[in-house]
């Protein structure tokens, strides 16, 4: 038994020394101003994946002793790697919460945030739905699971089945807060427990597209043809908006956001360089390649 | 006329003090990687406990043995996910079961040679599948085909997420039935057909009945083979937190244990109440799939037992 006790104990503290030496990738990989292969780590939102890898493809042709790796994952995702030191930029769709700055601290890490671009997000539904727009307040109803047929709102007698993104996506805690809660600080709506969480962009379209009860949501770039983008009603005079990046330039597209790129600090060196040229026109001309809206006009 | 050599009292040479030592060393190294196993269940274990017990702390009970999951907002209740992974593992049992049995049966007592050889082949196969590939067709033809077929709302529910996990436990319930059933000896099987039995009747009453642990084995197997599995679920089940009630709860979304561990634990801070509460439910979920595997080899000692005293 004496024996069995002491393999136990080695193996316990290999295992420990193990997990100690591969437990902190990134405080092994400072970035060096001075060093000639810059390596930049860049994860987080799904939404913002694209458009991130086309801003590293161009980049890293411009600036040659740069390489960029990006991940998706979702804004939550990004963002927790960044709290845990694991990359240099977390991309987000959504702004960073109050527990995860203080989080952030206790850790030693000072959250920087930078607005690299803006999105709408669409209210999308299948094309054999006959409704064509909807106003703030029925999506949020629609959500909450006030209404459970499409009748209720002059639609066909079908259920509504309500399909959103994983809570780790921004897009779903943005959705949450501007449309569910209707921007109101002290609104404590919720999805309806039956809402479809399905984990990825393109689950979303592909149910949307396929079913006719479906009702959904996701970036405006996302957005494929065979699934049809409600309107939103902006007033009580029956003016509808549709989004697009005219009326989200213009303001008046009500579901639309901020891009974020959060940075440990000032971005520094490498970093710097890059969110730098993204901020750039030749940056803020691949948001408009694809479909997203550049903060600079 | 050569006399035998008859070995003498033998001298010790360096090379077998050396073959000794060396024979030492070798059976305590494999001791070492026998006892490894149970080391790394019980350090794993350790490791899952030691994170989730934080959340019993941090979450009151109430909360925790709530209906609600949202965890974004603190709902913590993991009554619906442990729910859901019973609902969709049952569902994929009732689904896996008669036709594992069925194939088993039709393997290892119908089918003529060269059927078997092709079919247990092709069976194995179906094992090899990648269980993402499954979800992707579950997607995109499964789940249209049964929101068109049943009249549901959608088609991302708990019974696609039981079907693809049947066609996951198919083939450990059929190679390990298979297998019992094999071992039954031929001589029970020509008793009953001397005796004037039909085939089914010697298959129905004899043979099944004479496998009958190992059959259960193999349908305790397959279930934990279903309970653990992951990327189908996500795909298929439509992952909404709803506690199922009942059978009826099939044809409604479903979110598992496992597919809520993979969707979120790649968003949550180290350390934070939701971390804890994942740990936890992974805990959980370790605890219910040991009582299967438990359970199966309880049953695989009863079949030992019961040989040892038919031969005693």
């Amino acid at each position: 038994m004496g024996k069995f006790r002491s393999l136990i104990i080695v193996l316990l503290l290999s295992f420990v020394t193990l997990a100690c030496s591969a437990g902190t990738p990134g405080a092994n990989a400072p970035i060096d101003q001075n060093e000639v292969n810059a390596h930049i780590e860049v994860k987080g939102s799904d939404t913002m994946v694209n458009l991130a890898l086309a801003w590293a493809e161009a980049y890293q042709k411009e600036v040659e002793t740069v390489t960029i790796s990006i991940t998706g994952g979702g804004s939550g995702t990004g963002i927790a790697a960044l709290l845990n030191n694991t990359v240099d930029l977390a991309n987000a769709s959504r702004r960073i919460k109050e527990e995860e700055i203080t989080q952030a601290r206790s850790q030693g890490i000072e959250p920087n945030e930078i607005v690299v671009a803006r999105d709408a997000v669409a209210v999308i539904v299948n094309p054999a739905n006959p409704i064509d727009h909807l106003s703030l307040q029925q999506i949020s109803d629609i959500f909450q699971g006030k209404y459970e047929n499409w009748q209720e709102l002059g639609g066909d007698d079908r259920p509504i089945v309500r399909v959103s993104r994983e809570t780790n996506s921004g897009t779903h805690v943005y959705f949450l807060e501007t449309v569910l809660r209707l921007g109101e600080k002290d609104n404590k709506a919720l999805f309806h427990p039956n809402t479809l969480l399905l984990p990825s962009s393109e689950g979303i379209i592909a149910e949307v597209r396929d079913n006719p009860n479906a009702i959904g949501y996701d970036g405006l770039g996302y957005v494929t043809h065979d699934v049809k983008v409600l309107g939103i009603d902006i007033d009580q005079a029956g003016n509808v908006v549709f989004p697009s990046m005219e009326t989200v330039g213009l303001g008046i597209y009500p579901i639309a956001r901020d891009l974020f790129v959060y940075t440990n600090g000032e971005p520094q060196g490498a970093n710097k360089a890059f969110i730098d040229w993204i901020l750039s026109d030749s940056g803020q001309s691949i948001v408009k390649e694809l479909g997203f809206v550049a903060i600079t006009p | 006329m050569d006399t035998p050599i008859i070995p003498g009292p033998q001298k010790q040479t360096p090379k077998d003090a050396f073959s000794k030592a060396a024979e030492i060393l070798i059976s305590a190294i494999i001791k070492a990687m026998g006892y490894s196993a149970i080391v790394f269940v019980i350090m794993i274990f350790y490791f899952l406990m030691s994170e989730g017990v934080a959340a019993f702390g941090e979450v009151p009970l109430s909360v925790l043995f709530s209906t609600r999951w949202y965890p974004i907002e603190g709902y913590y209740g993991i009554l619906p996910l442990i729910s859901g992974s019973l609902l969709v593992t049952v569902g994929a049992t009732l689904f896996a079961v008669p036709i594992g049995l069925a194939t088993a049966i039709y393997i290892a007592e119908i089918a003529p040679r060269w059927v078997r050889e092709i079919l247990k082949p092709v069976v194995e196969i179906l094992a090899g599948l990648p269980s993402v590939v499954l979800g992707f067709i579950g997607v995109i033809a499964l789940a249209p085909q049964l929101r068109i077929l049943l009249d549901l709302p959608t088609g991302l529910t708990a019974l696609a997420g039981s079907i693809l996990l049947g066609i996951i436990a198919i083939p450990t319930i059929v190679s390990v039935a298979e297998d019992a059933l094999d071992g039954v000896p031929r001589a029970y099987r020509d008793a009953a057909l001397a005796i004037g039995a039909t085939r089914w009747q010697t298959i129905w009453r004899v043979t099944l009945p004479a496998a009958k642990s190992g059959v259960l084995t193999a349908v305790m197997l397959g279930i934990g083979r279903a309970i653990g599995e992951t990327m189908t679920v996500m795909m298929v089940s439509g992952n909404a937190p709803i506690m199922a009630r009942g059978l009826g709860a099939l044809f409604l979304p479903t979110r598992t244990m496992t597919a809520t561990i993979a969707a979120e634990m790649g968003e949550v801070a180290k350390g934070s109440i939701h971390y804890h509460v994942l740990f936890l439910i992974g805990g959980i979920l370790f605890m219910i799939s040991l009582l299967v595997n438990i359970i199966a080899s309880a049953m695989v000692f009863r079949v030992k037992k019961r040989s040892e005293r038919i031969l005693s």
